[in-house]
């Protein structure tokens, strides 16, 4: 062949047809992607099932307060000891995810199990992501378990999983701290003496910045603010489920919370922080006060986490015009609706949300079962806690159980932020927050 | 050659292309297949279903019927007072972000290139931060930034430069610049290495005739080096830009948004209204915008090139 007829070839397959049948493939392919994108109806409802009780679930949950993730994994041993014929596959993942990776995974019914918040039944159980599971409960467990449990899965009469970690923020201090600085502990039964305690701290040089929060742009400054807006007497919504925080109590708990900035009491850093970061100041000995969540007690004491080990002591949460009402905070197990092994799933879920297994892990969690509060060997593993706990936890506030919770959330925060930071006073962030937010509960 | 043969030769080599032509282009379609059908799987379907859901009022990841709204979604995005505010950002992010890397980038590159002693050695090192990965570079500076026990108050602590421990994520606007700088840090690397590679285009013997010509250093930079590295600039431009209007992962390590939403961007907005909100019609809306957007640019800097190069051609 000469070096003319292979050019000429070359063109052949170079220029010709190649360009052609590109076009062709690419042209058709794109109107194949258009027409196949076409439609947004499905199915429709969903496409779990039962399955047989054995083989292989997948399990969705935290790494992060709580259970930690060796007392998870033993857990699990346990069962897979006890259910040979089903073999459970862990992912966790930091809180901040856990939403998002389970609305994302949805679809392919990638997870059997997910561990859900208090404040996502309303959301998962209407767009029917988890499944109802009202039928599954005996009615034996609304007599033993104690209230705020039953209450986290459960939307309009409806059971949309089993409660798992039963949690609240309680308020933890270092009780050398308070010694150096003359303060009494029962000072720190009202949030007025908190601030009395935290000047002292503050003038004696204890610590610059006495008291720490979790007041990050994030779900956990809701948690907070909850807790103070019920210790000043205010709710999220009114009866009629409109905005309420604007009002009274609501803007006395933001106004508290600026005060404690300005005033050089709460550490500025506050405002970019989460609960593991409260921790860490706190265990470092750089903040006298904190509220946390129950996990923080074991860590704060634990000599190789914490280097005021031996020195902390946990409260209820101190007592406002309002009472004392701690933030609900807990988590439940709940079933994938799109899962195709849901018996087994089920198996699982009452495995860890049964009592023998809450007892045996109590110092990471308190049980949801009331008689493991008189259970000795409970009591054992965390006196302290458990002390407050059997107080704190008979008075929980619930934030709102609405189906878009995250978008009302998100506004809230960026508001709140706004009068943390000064760019706003207290009550004008709260009613732009209103503003914002009435027309997403109204939806 | 005779006059008939050149006229009969095309046709016989016509007659050729033809009959061979149906048979390679059959063996072209089917070499061709298995990449169209990744590109379909990967790229078309999505684009194309993320413009249909773009029209439904879809609120949930499972499928189901959901309303047509037509192009509301897309009205509703110009409605958004928050979109505004993240826009906003996101522009600012990227002009700050692309300039400092540029500026930065060439810098560097101009040194790297200069007769330096273990040359190899710093031009390995200027890759460490763009081997980094995105989300490990946000933890990284997360930790460095902390008002608390952060690496940068105690280095200006110890340099008595500062006793005060300074908020570096603490406020909206200092916050997106501090992101903006371990962005910047992290990028530039990339920047600097496309402007290497088109510096080491440049033949020697044009500064050697611009120096006779009595050009100095500085003129010679500015009417022979950066002239020449117009090609190089504008690919990087693009590839930039379009990343950081994109930004969205060390957004959400080193700042979840915040303080006071004033580090969201556009992309992280988009992400919360899809995923955290299960708007997804309205997020699919504001991914599109964002498409239209990068598009435009690609398109403003590639003509840009163009013209640039033509320039130089003439």
């Amino acid at each position: 062949m000469s070096l003319s007829e292979t050019s000429q070839r070359l063109e052949v397959v170079g220029t010709g047809p190649t360009r052609r049948v590109v076009l062709t493939v690419g042209g058709g392919l794109g109107l194949a992607a258009f027409l196949a994108a076409c439609g947004v109806s499905g199915g429709g409802g969903t496409s779990g099932g039962a399955g047989s009780g054995k083989g292989t679930i997948r399990a969705l949950v935290m790494k992060q307060a709580g259970y930690s993730e060796a007392d998870i994994r033993k857990m699990t041993g346990s069962f897979q000891a006890a259910n040979p014929d089903i073999k459970v596959t862990l992912d966790f993942v930091a809180y901040e995810a856990l939403h998002d990776k389970t609305v994302a995974a949805a679809p392919a019914g990638t997870y059997d199990v997910v561990l859900i918040d208090v404040i996502w039944p309303a959301e998962f159980g209407t767009k029917k992501i988890i499944a109802d599971v009202s039928s599954k409960w005996p009615a034996s467990w609304k007599e033993q378990m104690l209230g705020g449990a039953i209450a986290t899965p459960q939307y309009q009469s409806h059971f949309y999983g089993v409660p798992w970690i039963l949690d609240t923020k309680y308020l933890f201090f270092n009780a050398a701290h308070l010694a150096k600085a003359k303060v009494d502990a029962s000072q720190l039964d009202t949030w007025d003496g908190v601030l009395k305690a935290a000047r002292a701290l503050k003038t004696n040089g204890v610590t610059k910045y006495p008291l720490v929060w979790s007041w990050q742009q994030a779900e956990a400054l809701i948690c907070d603010y909850a807790t103070l807006l019920g210790a000043f007497g205010g709710t999220f919504l009114d009866g009629s489920g409109k905005p309420a925080f604007q009002n009274g109590g609501g803007v006395q708990a933001l106004e508290f919370m600026h005060q404690s900035i300005t005033d050089g009491l709460t550490n500025p850093t506050s405002t970019q922080s989460l609960e593991e970061d409260v921790r860490r100041v706190f265990s470092a000995g750089q903040a006298s006060m904190a509220m946390n969540w129950t996990y923080m007690f074991g860590m704060a004491n634990d000599p190789k986490e914490s280097q005021v080990s031996g020195h902390v002591e946990v409260l209820q949460t101190p007592s406002g015009p309002g009472g004392r009402p701690g933030v609900n905070g807990s988590m439940a197990l709940a079933l994938s609706a799109e899962s195709k092994n849901q018996d087994a799933a089920w198996k699982y879920i009452t495995y860890l949300t049964g009592q023998p297994v809450q007892n045996k892990f109590a110092l990471s969690s308190l049980p949801v079962w009331k008689s493991s509060y008189d259970d000795p060997e409970v009591v054992k593993t965390n006196p302290a806690v458990v002390k407050q706990a059997k107080k704190q936890l008979a008075d929980l506030i619930l934030r709102p159980q609405v189906k878009n919770y995250n978008a009302i959330s998100q506004v809230l925060q960026t508001e709140i932020q706004n009068a943390l930071l000064g760019k706003k006073p207290a009550q004008q962030a709260l009613n732009d927050a209103a503003d914002k937010t009435a027309p997403l509960l109204a939806t | 050659m005779s006059a008939t043969g050149v006229a009969t030769a095309p046709r016989k080599k016509r007659g050729r292309r033809a009959s061979g032509g149906k048979g390679e282009a059959r063996f072209a379609f089917l070499l061709l297949l298995p990449a169209a059908l990744v590109v379909f799987g990967v790229v078309l379907y999505p684009v194309a279903r993320t413009f249909v859901i773009s029209l439904f009022a879809v609120d949930s990841p499972l499928p189901g019927s959901y309303a047509f709204v037509g192009l509301s979604n897309y009205t509703r995005v110009f409605h958004d007072p928050a979109f505004y505010s993240v826009l906003g950002n996101t522009l600012y992010f990227t002009l700050v972000s692309t300039g400092a890397e540029l500026a930065l980038g060439i810098a560097v590159a101009l040194l790297l290139n200069a007769p330096l002693r273990a040359r190899w050695f710093w031009r390995s090192l200027v890759v460490l931060p763009w081997a980094l990965p995105t989300i490990v570079n946000g933890a990284l500076w997360r930790w460095i930034y902390n008002g608390q026990y952060g690496a940068l108050n105690g280095l200006l602590g110890a340099l008595h430069v500062s006793s005060t421990p300074v908020q570096w994520l603490g406020s909206p606007f200092l916050a997106l610049n501090m992101v903006i700088f371990a962005d910047v840090w992290k990028n530039t690397s990339i920047v600097v290495f496309f402007i290497l590679a088109g510096l080491q285009t440049i033949p020697a013997d044009l500064y050697e005739s611009a120096r006779i010509d009595g050009a100095s250093a500085w003129a010679a930079f500015w009417r022979l080096t950066l002239p020449l590295l117009a090609p190089s600039i504008a690919v990087v431009l693009v590839l930039r830009t379009i990343e950081a209007f994109k930004v969205f992962d060390i957004i959400y390590v080193m700042t979840g948004g915040g303080p006071a939403s004033g580090t969201q961007t556009v992309a992280f907005y988009t992400y919360l209204q899809a995923f955290s909100n299960q708007l997804f019609g309205y997020g699919a809306a504001l991914a599109y915008l964002i498409v239209l957007a990068v598009f435009g640019l690609a398109m403003v800097y590639l003509r840009m090139l163009r013209q640039g190069q033509m320039a130089g051609v003439e």
